[in-house]
């Protein structure tokens, strides 16, 4: 019976991509592979193609990232290597609890307290000193690409610190005491024995993250924009593929028009599975070798 | 000599209080979101709040009645599928899943727990919605689910993976067959009710419960066979009692991660601005109701989506809480 029980998760697995495939399926046979890097979006016309939506979705994710690796890496090793011992289960459990928190909830927070923030005091010191590169240029209405990547670095820091952490905690304190007995401050016993010894299980840590963020769909579709189009400036709003299926499911009258969102989540999947899968992949390597992170996930 | 080690102590020093800050801006963020919660929603928490649906846009008033009891029965109904499948598949992971389809049901965990929720959506919507022609409560709720399971799968497994040998024994004595048959029919009503939200569930659970299961030292393991116990009436004691703590965690867990999702209900459960108990018909939950506010023009929107995020949040850490203190009660003494 546990066996038959089992068997679901594959059938479903299968299901969830055949079904994926099969409605995508007019979309596909229609552009082909024109459709992943042609900008134009247009319902009446008929015509679809889903770039600004692949390069969004990279953008607000790499952005993510960008913001949240340099934070979650310094809880990981804060909490790990410094932090008295009192204070370890009860912050940890506070970042942590950073997870809990519902992607909608997130949303409503980016619209009312982090966009007015980054109006009032981030924009105007970035622009002023880096307006005339690309990248903050235009002007910002608030729903952005910054906003939709702000966002969602406070989203993944939980989950990039989190497993982070179990791959810190897990290499051998002789790691340690052999740089400080070296003469290493601790500060260099940290960054040339204990993180180059998990390295491949922090890299891991921070695919996943990769992963949630690609994938998260509520509050990006809230905060950046929701437009068409391809712009490096991050004060612009852009538009994801998660975010294009919520706004436009509902709406799409044609058949085609729904097979073109089919295909968006197809894309979607098969990345996000790429992803997760180099992840866990990555951690293996790393459990198989040295054991570092294997705990973790 | 000494001023190049000067260098090296300052740098430390100053690192050391950079992580020191990071840490503490992680911290602040937390602290900032469930601050502007409490401070904007807790002002319009009152009785008229929980008891009284929404009223037309632009007028003042109103409640969110609907959405409360709504996401009680979606999120209710999407454990009652999810749960079971999930848990079973944990436990078959843990005690079986040594072998390749062990392996392969892992991965596939692993997959669908990684699986966007907008896309796990839309499949419900071909699977549900549109062969039975309209929107329904029923089919969110297998969205959920289908959420739910991959996590619940793999923390089940965890844990029962935790559980040493001796307990297993010992428990073995206690409670076979009630605990199959109550298994037996909570997964049979669940099948009956609803697939969907089964779906998202159970690869979360399958990978859970590997993962607690994994923990058991082979030693143990060995000697529990060694003693002649049957392995699967070994694992079902574990379950039944040590691990139960363990499981119970992982359903918690998933039910509050669940319990705030918006993106697979969109096309499914669809929201409804009337009261509705009937899992055939389109319904309201908190996230959905929180979207479509905080998202409008009204300012009297913003107010109640502020005041229905508030409880929300309240519901989803009422539940990781009480995962906390069920881990705490079985390793208590550990940590």
């Amino acid at each position: 019976m546990l066996t038959t029980l089992a068997l679901l998760l594959p059938l479903l697995l299968l299901a969830l991509v055949g079904e994926l495939a099969v409605s995508a399926w007019p979309a596909i046979r229609r552009f082909g592979l024109s459709f992943l890097w042609t900008s134009v979006w247009d319902p009446v016309a008929g015509i679809y193609g889903a770039a600004p939506m692949i390069f969004g979705t990279l953008a607000s994710s790499l952005l993510a990232l960008l913001l949240a690796v340099p934070l979650a890496l310094g809880v990981a090793i804060y909490l790990t290597e410094f932090a008295p011992k009192w204070l370890r289960q009860p912050v940890a459990f506070l970042v942590e609890l950073l997870a809990a928190i519902p992607s909608v909830v997130y949303g409503l927070w980016g619209i009312f307290v982090l966009i007015p923030f980054l109006r009032a005091v981030v924009v105007p010191p970035l622009r002023a000193t880096l307006g005339w590169t690309p990248f903050l240029s235009g002007v910002f209405y608030g729903n952005s690409l910054l906003a939709g990547g702000v966002i969602l670095a406070i989203m993944i820091v939980p989950y990039i610190a989190a497993v982070s952490r179990e791959v810190l905690l897990a290499v051998p304190v002789s790691q340690r005491e052999a740089a400080l007995g070296m003469g290493a401050t601790r500060w260099e016993a940290v960054w040339t024995a204990v993180v180059p010894y998990g390295r491949a299980g922090l890299i891991g840590a921070v695919i996943l993250g990769l992963g949630r963020a690609l994938g998260e769909t509520m509050a990006v579709t809230m905060l950046i924009g929701n437009r068409h189009d391809i712009g490096l400036s991050v004060l612009q709003p852009a538009y994801t593929m998660a975010a294009a299926i919520a706004n436009e499911f509902s709406e799409a009258t044609t058949d085609l028009y729904l097979s073109a969102l089919f295909e968006v989540g197809l894309i979607l999947f098969v990345i996000t599975v790429a992803v997760n899968a180099l992840a866990r992949l990555m951690i293996w390597r790393v459990a198989r070798g040295t054991a570092v992170g294997s705990r973790a996930l | 000599m000494s001023a190049r080690r000067l260098r090296r102590r300052i740098v430390s020093g100053a690192m050391t209080a950079l992580v020191a800050v990071l840490s503490f801006v992680a911290v602040l963020a937390l602290v900032l979101i469930l601050g502007y919660l409490v401070a904007k929603g807790a002002s319009s928490l009152d009785w008229s709040f929980f008891v009284k649906n929404p009223v037309p846009a632009g007028q003042a008033g109103g409640g969110v009645a609907n959405a409360i009891v709504g996401t009680v029965i979606i999120v209710g109904l999407a454990a009652l599928i999810g749960l079971p499948i999930g848990i079973g598949t944990g436990l078959y992971l843990a005690e079986y899943g040594s072998g390749r389809l062990g392996w392969v049901v892992r991965f596939v965990a692993d997959v669908l727990n990684g699986t966007p929720s907008i896309v796990v959506g839309i499949f419900a919507w071909t699977w549900l919605v549109k062969p039975m022609g309209h929107f329904s409560a029923l089919a969110g709720s297998v969205a959920l689910a289908v959420l739910m399971v991959p996590m619940l799968a793999r923390t089940t497994e965890e844990m029962v993976r935790l559980v040493p040998h001796s307990l297993r024994e010992a428990a073995l004595a206690l409670g076979y067959p009630r605990w199959r048959t109550s298994l037996r029919v909570i997964a049979r009503t669940a099948l009956a009710g609803s697939v969907a939200l089964a779906v998202l569930m159970v690869p979360m659970l399958a990978r859970t419960t590997e993962e607690m299961v994994r923990l058991v030292p082979h030693s143990l393991r060995e000697a529990a066979l060694a003693l002649g116990y049957p392995r699967w009436r070994t694992s079902l004691r574990v379950i039944a009692r040590t691990a139960l703590a363990g499981i119970v965690t992982g359903c918690l867990v998933g039910i509050a991660r669940v319990a705030g999702e918006t993106a697979p209900l969109l096309f499914t459960a669809l929201g409804n601005l009337n009261f509705s108990t009937s899992v055939l018909q389109p319904m309201q939950t908190l996230s959905l109701q929180i979207y479509v506010y905080a998202t409008g023009p009204f300012d009297e929107w913003h107010r109640l989506a502020w005041a229905a995020a508030l409880v929300l949040m309240g519901l989803v850490l009422l539940l990781s809480l009480a995962a906390r203190w069920a881990i705490r009660q079985r390793h208590g003494a550990a940590r």
